[in-house]
C-alpha cells in the first residue's frame, strides 16, 4: 500500500524517499547487530558516509547550498525507515539533523554558506546543549562564553552529547548574559580541531550503543564571532525551536521501532506452535497485535500530521510535543508487547526483539523527557481548545 | 535468427546493454492464497527482482568503463512501471516495459520471446545481462532462451566479470563444484549470480530525477513488424501447470554420529560450504 492511500499528508515524491530509505535500511540492517555488540563507531562512521554519499545528511538543507532542498516530512519518512534497520543509526541521524537544523533556523546567510554546503555534503554534527547539571531545566546551563578580541571564549563541560566523538561541526550553547538566564544563552558553531575541544568518555549504554554519547569538555575555546548563530542572547530560541523539529523526528524513529516490532511479532506468532497451534490462533494474542497496530496508526497519525504543518510553516510546538510524546511512549508498549509474544527467546540476543528493547528505552528521555513533553503540552493547552 | 540482425557487432560509438529485468512481488508483502497455492499478485507493489539487481549494476558498471547506454526492459503489467524508475535511480539510462494484455499469461517461452524480440527491435545491441533466476517464477530459464533465440553466445552463473572490451568479455561462471573461465565474443548473454557486484543504493537526487523519467510502453503491436505476436502472451505457451504444491517440511533425519566422527563430519561440511 502507498503512504497516499491512506494519509493526506503526503506528495508522490514522498513515496519515493520512502522506497529509497527503506532500501538504506537493508543496507544498515546487515550489521546493526555487530555494531550494537561492539558498541561500534567504526560502523556508525561508515554507515553516516553511506547516508552521507546518498544525500540523507543535507536531505532539508536547500539546495543552493548543496543540499537536498526537501522538507520535514522527508526527514520524518527517512527516520522511519533507517531506525527500522538499525535504530542507533537513526539515533545518530538525528544528532546530526539537530545542528543543521540550528544553523538553518537561526544562521544568517554567511554562516549558513560557511557551515551548510559542508554539513550537507560529508561533515556530522552534534548539538551540544546539556550538562551535568542542566538536563530538562537547559536554561541553567552554566557553560560561559566571553567575548575577546574577535573571538567568544568558550569554557564549560556539556555531557550525553550524541556523535561528540565522530562530528565534524558542533553546535555549541553558552552563557553569554549568565544574569539574563534563558535569554542570555548563545548559540556558536565550533570545528572539530579548534583547539580547546576535548572529547571525553563515551557512555557504556543500554541501547542505541553505536550512536556514541560523550562528554565534550570546552577548554578556553576560541570561536570566531562569526561562528554566533543569529543574534548575541538569543541561542535558546534556536535551541527550542531545533529540539522542536526534532522532536518529530524522534516520534518518526518511534515508528520504524514500532513498527518493526509489529511486524516481527506477528512473524513470531505464526509460526510458533503451542497447544498444537500457532500462538497467533489464541485470541489473547490477537488483541496485543490489535492494540499494537492501533498505537502505531495514532502515532503515525501524529507525526505525520505534525510533519505536514511544519512543512506549511506552522508554528508545531505543540503538535510536536504531542506526537513525541504519544509516539515514543507507544513504541516503549508496542515493543513490549512484542518481546511478550516472542516469549523466553525474545529475551535473547539471538532476537532483534531484544535490541530494539533497549534501543528503544532512550526515545522517551533525549531531545526532552516525556514529562518535559507534557509541560510543552500544558502551556499550550488553552491554545489547543480555542 | 541472424546475428547481425541483433548487434552490428563493435559500436565505439554507443555500445549498448540491455538488462531484463523482471518486476516482482515485494516479498515483504506478498501473501499466499494457501488454498489455491499460488500468490496474490492483485494490487501488490512491484519491484526489481532481487536477483536482478547485481545485473543493473553490472550494465552501469561496463557503461562506466566502455561508455554507452544502460537499457532495462521488462515484461510485466502497468504497475512494473516503478521497478523500472527504480531501475532509472540505479543508473539505467533506458526503460522499456512490455505491457500489454496480450503479454499475459506468458510460460518461460512466451516471456522470452517477446524480450527476445524488444531486444531484435532496438537493433544494435553489444550485450545483454539477466539475473540468475526471479524470486516467484524461479526457473533461471529465461535468459538462456533470450540467447537461443537471438542465436548469441551465453554464460550462466556468471560471478564475475573480469575483462571487457568491445569485442569479447571473460568471465567467471561459478559451478557450485567448479569455476570455469570463459571468454565470449559479443553480443552475447550473461546470467549473472548475485556476487557478480554490489548493487548500489540510489542517490536521493537520482531516485527523484527518476520520477520524472520516462518510462518507454511497448504493446504487442509494436513488435508486430520483427515477431510473431501469436508467439506472445497465453497463446505462445505451450505449458500447462496441473497443480501447485506447497512442499511440506521434512521430517529431521536424526542422524546420530559418535561425537568425533560427527564434530568431523559438521567441520568437513562447514569447510566446505567456505564458512570455516
Ligand atoms: C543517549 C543520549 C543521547 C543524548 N544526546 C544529547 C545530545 O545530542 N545533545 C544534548 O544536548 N543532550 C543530549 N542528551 C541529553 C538529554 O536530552 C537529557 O538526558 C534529557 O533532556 C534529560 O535530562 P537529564 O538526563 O539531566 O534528566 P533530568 O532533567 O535530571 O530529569 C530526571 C527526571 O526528572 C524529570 N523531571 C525533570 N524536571 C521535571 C519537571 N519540571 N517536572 C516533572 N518531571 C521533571 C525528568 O522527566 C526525568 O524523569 C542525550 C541523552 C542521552 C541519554
Ligand atoms: C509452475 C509455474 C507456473 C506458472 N504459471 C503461470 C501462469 O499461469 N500465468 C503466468 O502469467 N505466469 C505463470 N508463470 C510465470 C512465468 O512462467 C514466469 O514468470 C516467466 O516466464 C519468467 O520466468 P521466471 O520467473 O522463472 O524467470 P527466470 O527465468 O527465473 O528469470 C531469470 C532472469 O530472466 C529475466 N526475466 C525473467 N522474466 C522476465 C520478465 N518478465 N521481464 C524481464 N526479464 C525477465 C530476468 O533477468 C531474470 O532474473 C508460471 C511459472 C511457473 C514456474
Amino acid at each position: 500500500m502507498k503512504l497516499r492511500d491512506y494519509y493526506p499528508y503526503f506528495e508522490d515524491f514522498h513515496e519515493d524517499i520512502k522506497s529509497l530509505a527503506k532500501n538504506v535500511s537493508q543496507e544498515l540492517e546487515k550489521r546493526a547487530r555487530e555494531a550494537d555488540e561492539k558498541g561500534s563507531e567504526e560502523i556508525m562512521r561508515e554507515n553516516l558516509k553511506m547516508l552521507a554519499e546518498l544525500g540523507f545528511l543535507g536531505i532539508n538543507v536547500p539546495e543552493q547550498y548543496g543540499g537536498q532542498g526537501l522538507d520535514e516530512r522527508s526527514v520524518v519518512l527517512s527516520l522511519e525507515e533507517i531506525s527500522r534497520g538499525c535504530a542507533a543509526t537513526a539515533f545518530s541521524l538525528g544528532g546530526h539533523y539537530l545542528a543543521v537544523d540550528s544553523i538553518l533556523i537561526g544562521g544568517d546567510e554567511a554562516l549558513k554558506q560557511k557551515f551548510l554546503p559542508r554539513l550537507a555534503k560529508d561533515s556530522v554534527g552534534a548539538f551540544a546543549l546539556t550538562e551535568p547539571n542542566a538536563g530538562s531545566d537547559a536554561a541553567s546551563i552554566v557553560t560561559r562564553a566571553e567575548k575577546k578580541n574577535g573571538y567568544y571564549v568558550l569554557r564549560g563541560e556539556k555531557h550525553f552529547i550524541t556523535n561528540g566523538s565522530i562530528a565534524d561541526v558542533f553546535v555549541v550553547f553558552a552563557k553569554t548574559s549568565p544574569e539574563k538566564g534563558a535569554r542570555g544563552i548563545t548559540a556558536f558553531v565550533v570545528e572539530r580541531g579548534t583547539p580547546g575541544l576535548l572529547i571525553g568518555k563515551k557512555e557504556e549504554k543500554l541501547g542505541v550503543r553505536a550512536s556514541p554519547t560523550n562528554q565534550v569538555f570546552l577548554d578556553n575555546v576560541e570561536v570566531p564571532a562569526e561562528n554566533v548563530i543569529g543574534k548575541v542572547d538569543e541561542g535558546f530560541k534556536i535551541a527550542m525551536q531545533a529540539l522542536t523539529r526534532g522532536r518529530i523526528g524522534m516520534a518518526a524513529q518511534a515508528i520504524g521501532i514500532s513498527r518493526l516490532a509489529l511486524q516481527l511479532a506477528i512473524n513470531y506468532a505464526e509460526n510458533r506452535m503451542q497447544f498444537g497451534q500457532p500462538i497467533i490462533n489464541q485470541q489473547a494474542i490477537q488483541f496485543m497485535l490489535s492494540d499494537m497496530l492501533t498505537m502505531l496508526r495514532a502515532s503515525e497519525e501524529l507525526t505525520y500530521k505534525a510533519a505536514w504543518l511544519a512543512d506549511r510553516k506552522a508554528d508545531v510546538t505543540l503538535e510536536a510535543a504531542v506526537a513525541k510524546l504519544f509516539a515514543t511512549e507507544a513504541a516503549k508498549l508496542i515493543v513490549d508487547k512484542s518481546m511478550q509474544i516472542h516469549g523466553g527467546i525474545g529475551y535473547t540476543r539471538d532476537q532483534v526483539i531484544e535490541r530494539l528493547y533497549r534501543d528503544v528505552r532512550i526515545l522517551t528521555i533525549a531531545e526532552g523527557t516525556s514529562e518535559i513533553q507534557r509541560l510543552v503540552i500544558f502551556r499550550n493547552i488553552k491554545k489547543a481548545l480555542d | 535468427m541472424q546475428k547481425n540482425q541483433v548487434a552490428a557487432g563493435c559500436d565505439y560509438v554507443n555500445f549498448r546493454i540491455v538488462v531484463l529485468m523482471k518486476p516482482t512481488p515485494d516479498p515483504d508483502k506478498v501473501r499466499f492464497d494457501a488454498e489455491k497455492g499460488t500468490i496474490i499478485r492483485e494490487g501488490v507493489e512491484l519491484i526489481i527482482n532481487p536477483y536482478d539487481l547485481p545485473a543493473i549494476e553490472l550494465a552501469v558498471q561496463v557503461k562506466e568503463k566502455l561508455g554507452g547506454e544502460v537499457i532495462v526492459i521488462s515484461m510485466a503489467p502497468p504497475q512494473g512501471e516503478e521497478a523500472l524508475r527504480d531501475a532509472i535511480a540505479r543508473g539505467a539510462d533506458r526503460a522499456i516495459l512490455l505491457t500489454d494484455r496480450r503479454f499475459a499469461g506468458a510460460d518461460t517461452l512466451a516471456t522470452s520471446y517477446a524480450l527476445a524480440s524488444a531486444i531484435r527491435k532496438l537493433g544494435n545491441v553489444n550485450l545483454v545481462i539477466g539475473g540468475e533466476k526471479s524470486i516467484d517464477g524461479d526457473t533461471a530459464q529465461v535468459p538462456g532462451e533470450v540467447a537461443e533465440m537471438l542465436g548469441l553466445p551465453h554464460v550462466s552463473y556468471v560471478s564475475r566479470l573480469i575483462d571487457i572490451d568491445y569485442s569479447r568479455a571473460i568471465v567467471e561462471s561459478d559451478l557450485e563444484s567448479e569455476v570455469v573461465t570463459y571468454e565470449a565474443p559479443l553480443p552475447c548473454v550473461l546470467q549473472v549470480t548475485l556476487n557478480v557486484a554490489k548493487p548500489r543504493i540510489p542517490t536521493i537526487k537520482g531516485k527523484l530525477q527518476a520520477r520524472k523519467a520516462i518510462v518507454e510502453k511497448w504493446s504487442a503491436d509494436a513488435l508486430a513488424d520483427i515477431a510473431d505476436i501469436n508467439r506472445f502472451g497465453i497463446k505462445g505457451s505451450p505449458t500447462m501447470v496441473y497443480r501447485v504444491v506447497i512442499p511440506k517440511e521434512k521430517e529431521r533425519k536424526r542422524i546420530i554420529l559418535d561425537t568425533e566422527q560427527g564434530v568431523k563430519a559438521v567441520v568437513d561440511l562447514l569447510m566446505k560450504e567456505g564458512l570455516l
